[in-house]
């Protein structure tokens, strides 16, 4: 699939989120928006993976280590086939499977529980060391908060990884510069990223990860070492009133916010 | 009881747990240990010098070690994730809790030195909290093994079962109890000795001095049930209860501390199901002073003679049941 259609697809999971937290009331709308094209690269190009088969040994591994975002991830899984995409509908409702962070005991296609932050990027180099032991070819894929990057536990990971020589795994930090309740900025800087991953022993790449002619090549890259992407994101991309707003990091629309956002997200349909 | 056999030498566990991995390691080349710098008190350098590549040692990182076990896992491998018990689930009881059991991963705990096992090196190093920690956790069955036999029996059980488990080990030595050839079942205590008048239940290292007290209690003709629970969960609420109905008093012991532990589970069977006079020994929510995991047992109450006394006193509050 070229950039183009990803565009289109992308396109369309950001209105299905937006409606999706607005029927629910809830949802963490900013950094679900800085994310989907991520997601869509992975899940419509890059990742090698059967919807009918999502536990198949070989397939490639995506961890979604801020599991906050769930409901994106879940919209990429139902419009790639793991998932009714009606179901959509139930999101966060009584006995629904879509809680707020994803289970993979009932969701097809989610690899391990995450919610608590910092916890898969040391789950997806158990995945990744697995298939250096086993000779399996899958690769493996995290995405991470630029905020989660706080975590002790991601840096023991990190430096695992380097250790163990992972060149089949990639980190992808999605940088949209917020976090809960203020820019990473004001709060614990970690950024740049960069020459901190590379001083692990890591490849490091930025990207725009809000274009997917940057994002497609940098998610296929090879190298012999860790490869962690970069990617300077928006947090709430494609809304214009949300965009790089600390406020939409769990913000529900009103209605006539609502009808603004959906006015947007369709003009680019 | 010809079951029981008493022996006079001591067995380090970890050597059981050892040896039924490198056992079980040559047939099944899925089976990796996961450790964080604990290859020598692991004992996994007989491992190590047999599968150098199975070994995954991710260094002083004890939530990586957990989140590495659980990915290892969904890789398709059988990974052991070894470390002493106190960091294991005190450090990384977060993931411990949504990387295995919340996500059901098919791993392998194995809490090393647990307990007082590290003595002098003082409540740092104990782990008298990890029964408390693990056995709330849905999916995670948490055992603790009487001796080598049982150590063996569970670690072989373990490799099996399809799901996360917590086995607790100790180094400190314990006479072989259980006879060979014993099979662990999951939830199911062994009973080690027959009597009415009073039911003492351990694990670990207190199941062999409950033995004892019990040889003291017959000697002032008292006749003690003596059942070995290894499984804290599930726990086994049919043992539990025919032992409140049968003997009316039951005396618990564990090298844990006395909240939330072994007694604290076997407790929560009685007062719903059918209540009799307990008492619980253990740490008695203290850090402990200095000292050996010996000594700090007899100082909190749990010799063979102080376990002997605290149930006379027991068997007395039975009297005054109306």
């Amino acid at each position: 699939m070229q950039p183009n259609d990803l565009d289109r697809i992308a396109r369309q999971i950001r209105l299905r989120d937006l409606q999706a937290v607005f029927e629910a009331g809830a949802g963490h709308i900013g950094g679900e928006m800085s994310a989907i094209d991520i997601l869509t690269a992975l899940y419509f190009r890059v990742l090698r993976i059967s919807p009918d088969q999502p536990k198949h040994p070989d397939r490639d591994r995506f961890v979604l280590s801020k599991g906050h975002v769930a409901l994106a991830l879940y919209v990429t899984l139902a419009k790639r086939g793991f998932l009714p995409e009606e179901e959509i509908g139930t999101f966060l409702k009584p006995h629904s499977r879509l809680n707020g962070h994803p289970n993979c005991t009932k969701v097809p296609g989610v690899e391990t529980n995450t919610g608590p932050l910092g916890h898969g990027l040391p789950v997806a180099v158990g995945m990744a060391k697995a298939a250096k032991l086993t000779g399996a070819e899958y690769h493996t894929y995290v995405l991470t908060g630029d905020g989660e990057m706080q975590e002790g536990s991601n840096w023991e990971a990190i430096a695992a990884a380097a250790q163990f020589g992972l060149d089949n795994l990639t980190l992808i930090i999605d940088h949209n510069r917020f976090q809960q309740g203020a820019t990473l900025k004001d709060t614990n800087n970690l950024a740049p990223f960069p020459a901190k991953l590379e001083a692990f022993g890591w490849d490091a790449t930025e990207i725009n990860g809000n274009d997917m002619d940057e994002i497609v090549p940098a998610l296929e890259r090879r190298g012999n070492r860790p490869h962690a992407i970069v990617a300077h994101t928006n947090k709430g991309h494609g809304i214009s009133f949300m965009q790089d707003k600390v406020d939409w990091h769990h913000k529900v629309p009103n209605a006539e916010q609502y009808q603004i956002a959906l006015a947007e997200l369709s003009e680019t349909l | 009881m010809k079951d029981v056999i008493t022996s006079p030498k001591l067995h380090d566990c970890r050597d059981a747990f050892v040896a039924v991995l490198e056992r079980l390691g040559a047939d099944n080349p899925k089976i990796v240990a996961v450790c964080n710098d604990s290859v020598g008190s692991s004992k996994l350098n007989g491992f190590k010098s047999k599968w150098p590549e199975r070994l995954v040692n991710v260094g002083i990182a004890e939530q990586a070690m957990v989140g590495v076990g659980a990915g290892l896992a969904n890789g398709g491998l059988l990974p052991f994730v070894c470390g002493a018990s106190c960091f294991l689930t005190g450090r990384s009881l977060e993931q411990i809790k949504a990387d295995i059991a919340y996500s059901n991963a098919n791993v392998k705990l194995i809490g090393i030195s647990s307990g007082m096992a590290y003595g002098e090196l003082g409540p740092t190093h104990h782990s008298i909290e990890d029964f408390a920690w693990t056995r709330v956790l849905p999916n995670l069955p948490v055992i603790a093994p009487c001796d080598s036999v049982e150590t063996a029996a569970a670690v072989e059980w373990a490799a099996h079962y399809d799901g996360p488990v917590f086995l607790r080990l100790s180094r400190v030595g314990v006479p072989d109890l259980l006879p060979a050839g014993h099979r662990f079942e999951l939830g199911k205590a062994n009973l080690l000795r027959d009597g009415d008048t009073i039911t003492l239940i351990a694990n670990g290292t207190l199941t062999h001095r409950m033995l004892k007290a019990a040889d003291l209690l017959a000697e002032q003709g008292v006749e003690a049930r003596v059942l070995n629970m290894a499984t804290v969960r599930p726990i086994d609420v049919e043992a539990v209860v025919s032992a409140a109905r049968e003997t009316g008093a039951i005396l618990t012991a564990e090298e844990h501390s006395t909240f939330g532990g072994l007694g604290s589970a076997i407790a929560e069977v009685v007062v719903a199901e059918a209540p009799v006079p307990m008492k619980v020994l253990g740490v008695p929510g203290i850090f402990a002073p200095t000292g050996s995991a010996e000594f700090l047992l007899d100082e909190f109450g749990m010799s063979p003679a102080a376990i002997t006394e605290a149930a006379i006193a027991l068997i007395a509050r039975k009297s005054f049941r109306a």
